[in-house]
């Protein structure tokens, strides 16, 4: 890094900061409902944050949104969708609110969904949906609202609920001679145990990588979610105020991860990047929306997230689309999003992100949407992965937890690690966080 | 006649006025703009409790400061910048001086090194890292190299040691280039009679270094160190791309800390609170250095 002189950089920052007076004056308690739009005396532009990059998801999204703008045009001008790179999404986001320069609307990641409802920086979306015609506000599953809800107000739109499943390499499965997944599951075997021995045989014999928990890369534990909950593990209690981290279930989840990747080669360590889509390793745990990156380079099959001693747990990752009230013109913006999620969107959006609504989710609907997973692929691990399924962990005040338990755990990942102690080390330094 | 003149003198002393105010202005505003006001909104913003999320600005006072003083992450930031700058400027700047005594001998090949340590200074500083990131990874190709001579290397970022060292030596490497650059300049501004006449009364190479050598680039020596600990206190982007702050809170330094309570917990008012004690950390080591150079900067060039 060139040398910089330190007032300037302390400018830099506060000039970020600085910004931000304009909305600090005018910004109340927020967390209100939003009504019927009056119309403004010039139409507006709209602003949604998204994290897709994607062209074709961008693209209909757009498709969308004209529709809208052509059939209101004394309200809106024009939305626009602007992409932040997932890696950075959160920060960006409360970046441009502290900035004064809320979007309209933005697209919320799950961990963040209690901290977002609960600061009453988003607009109650209930009334609007309820009154806006043929919306259909109860065919929304309560499964999937239930994280965006504080008493009776809904303060964002479930877009997505993307379970997580597994998606494996069959040529290199089948070239390491092992089972294939699919006849597992068939026959109820496809357990964890079963899942690591392939991975680690597989990997032996392709010398790439086994097991991939996707985007958890040793840093982002919260993705271990998914394997956590084979053992009915969780990071802390259903009203967010007591560490597990040192319960048995966890205790036993995290031992079985520690050995497959220390002692087994099931699983990659830390510090090795390695990306099934691109042919790198034999399985996968992602979300099914990532069916969309594979190609035709290999055989591949998706398959339900195996069993653990307490069972089978379908986990879903969701994200939700709030209006935030520190933006220029919420009536305008929830109206939009009545639009963008009726019922008949609502099926278009269905193309890549698994609905919250009861009457689209069903294998036809998403079958004609998804032509690279088949029918029982999608009644077995989209269809039932949404019913009874858990999110992702979320708590109101889950950065600060993400990273003190990320910290924590770095002492998890070497193969001498004591696991028990480093739990007991993790739930000290979570608890006081937990009960701000 | 006499008040002819000095009424168009004045007249001409308030043109010369007139033209540099104008010439200083767009410094001084920049300056105002970027530099005071910001600094000053930094305090103000540091006596407050801003939450973000939900637009509230609330007059703590000192509340943000006591909490410093009982934070023991904020130690482990300090104590963390505190071995990565005393590693970084030791390290950068004997290497840049070592370097740049070779270099100034009329040896074939010079130019050729001195392109060679001078390039990582213009790579972008992401670039830079990311490519270190790739080197540094367990089956890497500095554990791919020490294979080969039959050392198993360490997974240099997941350890708490190595992983500060690592970022001490990919940040020295970056950066040395510049300061062997300004040693290089300094060593040849050094008068060839000097030494000369030292060689004829019979000083050796390393007499006539500490004695002649030193103190004439002491100057751009104190300009060097100032410059490489103000630079060593600032580092981010290598951390952010390399560690993420860890394994723990290993390589979590200052500004890292300040970054992520600001922008990472939305703790706007305790992170304005740090940037005010990273000021002030910065300023007292420069003061320090301006008024211990008395003691060992020779001025008479």
């Amino acid at each position: 890094m060139h040398p910089q002189h330190t007032p300037r950089r302390t400018a830099g920052i506060a000039a970020v900061l600085g910004t931000a007076l304009a909305l600090t004056a005018c910004a109340s308690g927020g967390g209100s409902a939003v009504g019927e739009p009056e119309t403004p005396s010039d139409p507006v532009d709209l602003r949604m944050t998204v994290w897709t990059a994607d062209e074709t998801q961008l693209a209909m999204f757009q498709e969308i949104a004209d529709a809208y703008v052509a059939e209101n045009p004394e309200l809106v001008s024009g939305v626009t969708f602007e992409t932040i790179p997932f890696e950075d999404y959160t920060t960006s986001l409360t970046t441009q609110l502290a900035g004064g320069n809320a979007p309209d609307l933005a697209w919320i990641l799950e961990s963040y969904a209690p901290e977002f409802v609960n600061s009453g920086a988003l607009a109650d979306l209930r009334p609007v949906l309820a009154d806006t015609e043929g919306y259909a506000l109860d065919d929304l599953l309560p499964a999937s609202t239930a994280l965006w809800e504080d008493g009776e107000g809904l303060y964002a739109y479930p877009f997505s609920n993307s379970p997580f499943a597994m998606f494996v390499n069959t040529d290199q499965i089948s070239a390491a001679e092992q089972s294939d997944p699919a006849e597992l599951v068939a026959s109820d075997e496809w357990t964890y145990d079963a899942a690591r021995d392939i991975a680690a045989a597989t990997a032996a014999d392709s010398g790439k990588e086994g097991l991939v928990v996707r985007d958890f890369d040793y840093q982002i534990w919260e993705n271990l979610a998914t394997v956590w909950g084979g053992w009915g593990a969780t990071p802390w209690n259903e009203d967010g105020t007591q560490c597990t981290f040192t319960e048995p279930e966890m205790v036993d989840a995290m031992t079985w991860f520690h050995d497959a990747v220390f002692d087994d080669g099931a699983i990659p360590g830390p510090g090795t990047t390695a990306d099934f889509f691109a042919g790198d390793a034999a399985m996968t745990i992602t979300q099914i929306s990532r069916a969309s990156s594979l190609d035709d380079s290999f055989e591949w099959d998706v398959v339900p997230l195996p069993a653990g001693p307490a069972g089978q747990q379908n986990v879903i990752g969701q994200g939700g689309i709030g209006v935030f009230t520190a933006g220029e013109n919420p009536d305008v913006a929830a109206d939009f999003l009545a639009w963008f999620t009726n019922p008949e969107n609502a099926a278009k959006l269905a193309a890549y992100f698994p609905p919250p609504r009861e009457s689209l989710l069903t294998a036809e609907t998403l079958a004609a949407a998804n032509p690279k997973l088949d029918a029982d692929q999608l009644q077995e691990v989209v269809v039932d992965g949404v019913q009874d399924s858990v999110t992702k962990p979320a708590h109101r005040n889950f950065a600060q937890l993400a990273q003190t338990v990320r910290a924590e755990l770095d002492a998890l990942w070497r193969e001498d690690a004591d696991v028990e102690a480093v739990l007991a080390d993790t739930c000290a330094a979570a608890q006081p966080l937990l009960e701000e | 006649m006499s008040t002819v003149a000095a009424r168009r003198s004045s007249v001409a002393a308030r043109r010369d006025w007139a033209v540099g105010y104008t010439m200083v202005a767009p410094v001084v505003l920049g300056a105002v703009v970027f530099v005071v006001v910001p600094l000053v909104m930094v305090a103000w913003y540091s006596l407050h409790e801003w939450n973000v999320l939900a637009g509230t600005f609330t007059f703590v006072g000192g509340e943000n400061y006591a909490r410093m003083a009982a934070d023991p992450g904020l130690r482990d930031a300090l104590l963390a910048s505190l071995w990565f700058s005393i590693g970084l400027v030791v390290l950068n700047i004997s290497l840049a001086l070592v370097l740049a005594v070779l270099l100034d001998q009329r040896l074939p090949g010079t130019t050729t090194f001195r392109t060679f340590f001078f390039s990582p200074v213009i790579v972008s500083l992401v670039a830079w890292t990311i490519v270190w990131s790739f080197l540094l990874q367990p089956e890497g190709g500095i554990n791919g190299f020490l294979a080969q001579v039959g050392v198993a290397g360490p997974n240099w970022l997941r350890g708490e040691a190595t992983a500060m060292i690592a970022l001490i030596v990919v940040q020295v490497f970056k950066n040395v280039g510049l300061n062997m650059i300004l040693f290089l300049a300094a060593l040849q501004g050094v008068p060839e009679e000097l030494h000369e006449a030292a060689r004829l009364d019979g000083a050796g190479a390393w007499r006539r270094f500490r004695s002649i050598t030193l103190p004439l680039i002491s100057p751009t020596i104190l300009l060097v160190s100032i410059i490489t600990v103000v630079g060593s206190l600032e580092v981010f982007a290598q951390i952010d791309v390399l560690t993420g702050g860890g394994p723990g809170s290993s390589t979590t330094v200052l500004v890292y800390y300040l970054f992520q309570q600001a922008f990472r917990f939305n703790e706007f008012g305790y992170a304005s609170a740090i940037s005010v004690l990273l000021f002030v950390i910065v300023l007292a080591l420069t003061l320090l250095q301006w008024q211990s150079r008395r003691r060992w900067v020779f001025h008479e060039v």
